[in-house]
């Protein structure tokens, strides 16, 4: 059996890896069966948070915003961020950014909430954000700490916002200035927004009122 | 010494073994090494603010670090392993693979899936946000979000079916042989199983299938699979079959080898969630995962064991043979990388070095220190024999060996302390900042051993060129009449 083909194959190859695959991959899969996966929809739909963001995209970019997206709606806002998580993963910004707060080496005092399952059972985390280095910060509790034109300017040009930065600039988010995010600009800014808008302690927090209603009063 | 004349024998290899089939891969291999190191090159540039290139959209650094580790573990090691096994399989059987034909069409299909991949990162991107028909596809052309399994998920049914094919046309002549294997195709016989089951696994599960936690286990298992699964036993498999080969003796135990194998095989499926301790996957789960890597380290030691005990006795090989020196600088490179895993898997040292540069110097020392060292060396001693010319200058074969060798150590010495270093700026709550003009000093270290290995594959390329330029010239005579093979060595 140990020095055959069959042995090889079927106990080493099959078996060995079966029982791996059984252990490491479907015991979580079962544990986890009942926590249903959100789709993109379902997390738009209930974020007041995100919103908020995403209608001041549409105000402070407003050209680029209607040329790209027309309205701030909870489609277009679903579409964006659809596109957002695809422009992070295939820029690789994954690579350089982890998405998940450790419980050691004090990093709930640097970022927040410990992060747990059911934040990543969603259609974004497929397949999981996790990451794997972090040169730059973590960016699972990063929505709502800055302003969408902080976003803008640093994905222009990383040192106009953090003179230390090695980060890679990313021009071709923008339409020829920081202040001009094109379609793929606007998306990341969404999604990066996105990122802890589900949790109490989304920072920027505020009441949510839809937008035509705040431009009424001002 | 190696014994040259008995290790050409013409008339009855050419036969089995397809020579040009040989020298294609470990070329096609070769380019996609040096492509590999100039894609580093940027993004270590990059880390040191002395990127030339900025703003550029299809240099962007983020992009080509994809090209960098895909370059070398698709473009590299998968085609260098080919051609490795193209040579090993048959001699061991004494039957040549199941058609040369297809032999060749899987080497044009790999070829076409490695540019592929990198086409998908690096234009994909850019053609999907211009070409408005593209615009609303609902899935990426450009890279997969899955660490080692990048290419788009487009080519993934590509190059599923190529290791299939890849797996039927060695398994003939193995399948055929009578009575007990050597150590060898156990290796090579379970790897053909483990990578495609790997790579279905990690491609289509955590994309299509799963979300969130369950996902993040099967991702980490597929990480170090595709590494402890594909890579490992090839590597191993080869190392079982060249070094007794060179060193003219059989390994000093077989049992060792037995307890190696089947070791590796049984615990290094259960290591994969270590990638990713104290994230959400349960607990009980990651202690599994650190007991597994613990006993890989037992494994690893008796299979180095049997190794060096093989050396003993012909020590000075290592300094007059050159391909047993890339060999064993490999193997004692894994063995000190199994170490720093050993350390690195358990908790205490998780929660300072995860996600630091401790890691990336681990990966190097793993994929270049170990596996590409070890293909470098079998190169070395093959071109001559495929070519039937010896090494145009055995000075440049001694130059890509130190280059290489010295900038690997200095690499991964400075990242893994540079890690430390970073582990400690993030625990004591320093702005970040902090850790990234602390790592200034480690990432500058890093671009000159970068230089140092880059520089060493230069001399090899070009070394590799004139012998060809030699072989062109010589081919006209019989093969009996070619100069002594080999390197320095002989």
């Amino acid at each position: 059996m140990f020095e055959g083909k069959s042995g090889v194959l079927l106990v080493g190859g099959l078996g060995f890896f079966a029982f791996a695959f059984l252990s490491n991959a479907v015991v979580p899969m079962l544990m986890y069966r009942d926590l249903p996966e959100q789709t993109t929809a379902e997390l738009v739909a209930k974020n007041s948070n995100l919103m908020y963001q995403f209608e001041e995209l549409s105000y402070r970019y407003p050209e680029q915003f209607k040329q790209h997206f027309g309205e701030p709606t909870t489609d277009q806002c679903a579409e964006a961020l659809r596109l957002g998580r695809q422009i992070y993963v295939s820029e690789g910004c994954w690579h350089c950014h982890s998405q998940f707060v450790r419980p050691v080496s004090r990093e709930e005092d640097r970022w927040g909430p410990v992060s747990a399952t059911w934040e990543y059972q969603n259609e974004l985390q497929r397949p999981v954000m996790f990451g794997t280095r972090r040169v730059g910060p973590d960016l699972c509790r990063e929505g709502g700490r800055r302003s969408n034109d902080w976003h803008a300017a640093h994905f222009y040009r990383p040192k106009l916002t953090s003179a230390a930065s090695p980060m890679p600039e990313y021009p071709w988010l923008f339409d020829g200035a920081p202040d001009k995010p094109n379609r793929r600009g606007l998306a990341l800014i969404t999604y990066v927004q996105w990122l802890g808008s589900w949790l109490e302690s989304y920072p920027d927090y505020e009441a949510y009122q839809p937008l035509a209603e705040r431009l009424k009063e001002k | 010494m190696i014994d040259t004349q008995r290790a050409t024998t013409p008339v009855a290899d050419d036969l089995l073994v397809d020579r040009r089939l040989v020298a294609s891969y470990f070329v096609a291999a070769l380019v996609f090494m040096g492509i590999s190191l100039l894609a580093g090159m940027l993004m270590a540039l990059q880390l040191v603010h002395w990127n030339p290139l900025r703003g550029i959209e299809l240099l962007s650094p983020g992009r080509w670090r994809m090209i960098h580790t895909n370059a070398i573990a698709y473009g590299f090691l998968a085609n260098a392993f080919l051609g490795a096994l193209h040579w090993a399989v048959p001699r061991l059987t004494l039957r040549p693979v199941l058609s040369q034909s297809l032999s060749w069409f899987i080497f044009a299909a790999w070829q076409f899936v490695v540019l592929a991949t990198a086409l998908g990162i690096v234009v994909g991107p850019t053609l999907q946000a211009n070409v408005p028909a593209l615009q609303n596809l609902r899935w990426s052309l450009g890279a997969q979000g899955l660490e080692w399994g990048e290419t788009p998920t487009w080519i993934d049914p590509l190059a599923l079916a190529g290791l299939l094919l890849v797996a039927v046309n060695f398994m003939a002549p193995i399948m055929q042989a009578t009575g007990p294997l050597y150590v060898t195709l156990w290796y090579f016989l379970a790897a053909f199983v483990w990578t495609f089951l790997t790579y279905a696994m990690g491609n289509f599960l955590p994309q299509y299938a799963l979300a969130g936690t369950s996902a993040g286990a099967v991702g980490g298992l597929f990480i170090h699979d595709l590494v402890g699964l594909f890579v490992t036993p090839l590597g191993w498999g080869l190392m079982y079959y060249f070094v007794p080969i060179l060193l003219r003796k059989p390994m000093w135990s077989h049992a060792l080898s037995l307890v190696g194998f089947w070791g590796l095989a049984f615990f290094y499926p259960l290591n994969g969630i270590h990638h990713f301790l104290y994230t959400p996957i349960p607990m009980f789960l990651q202690h599994g995962a650190i007991i597994s890597t613990v006993a890989v380290e037992m494994v690893v030691l008796t299979v180095i064991i049997n190794f060096f005990a093989t050396l003993r006795g012909s020590g000075r090989e290592i300094v007059t043979n050159l391909p047993i020196r890339w060999f064993y600088t490999g193997m004692v490179y894994y063995a000190l990388t199994c170490l720093q895993c050993a350390m690195q898997t358990t908790l205490t040292f998780q929660a300072l070095i995860h996600f630091t540069d401790w890691v990336v110097g681990h990966a190097h020392l793993v994929m270049f220190g170990v596996f590409s060292m070890w293909l470098m060396g079998i190169m070395t001693y093959l071109f001559p024999r495929l070519w039937h010319t010896p090494w145009y200058s055995p000075a440049l074969c001694e130059w890509h060996y130190w280059l290489s060798a010295g900038g690997m150590l200095v690499m991964a010495t400075d990242l893994i302390l540079g890690g430390v270093f970073q582990g400690f700026y993030w625990a004591s709550l320093a702005p970040w900042e902090v850790s990234v003009d602390g790592s200034q000093p480690f990432w500058i270290v890093r671009v000159f051993a970068g230089l140092a290995i880059l520089g060493g594959q230069i001399c090899f390329f070009y070394n590799l060129y004139m012998t060809w330029r030699e072989s062109r010239a010589l081919g006209a005579r019989p093969l009996e009449a070619a100069a002594p093979l080999g390197t320095a060595a002989n």
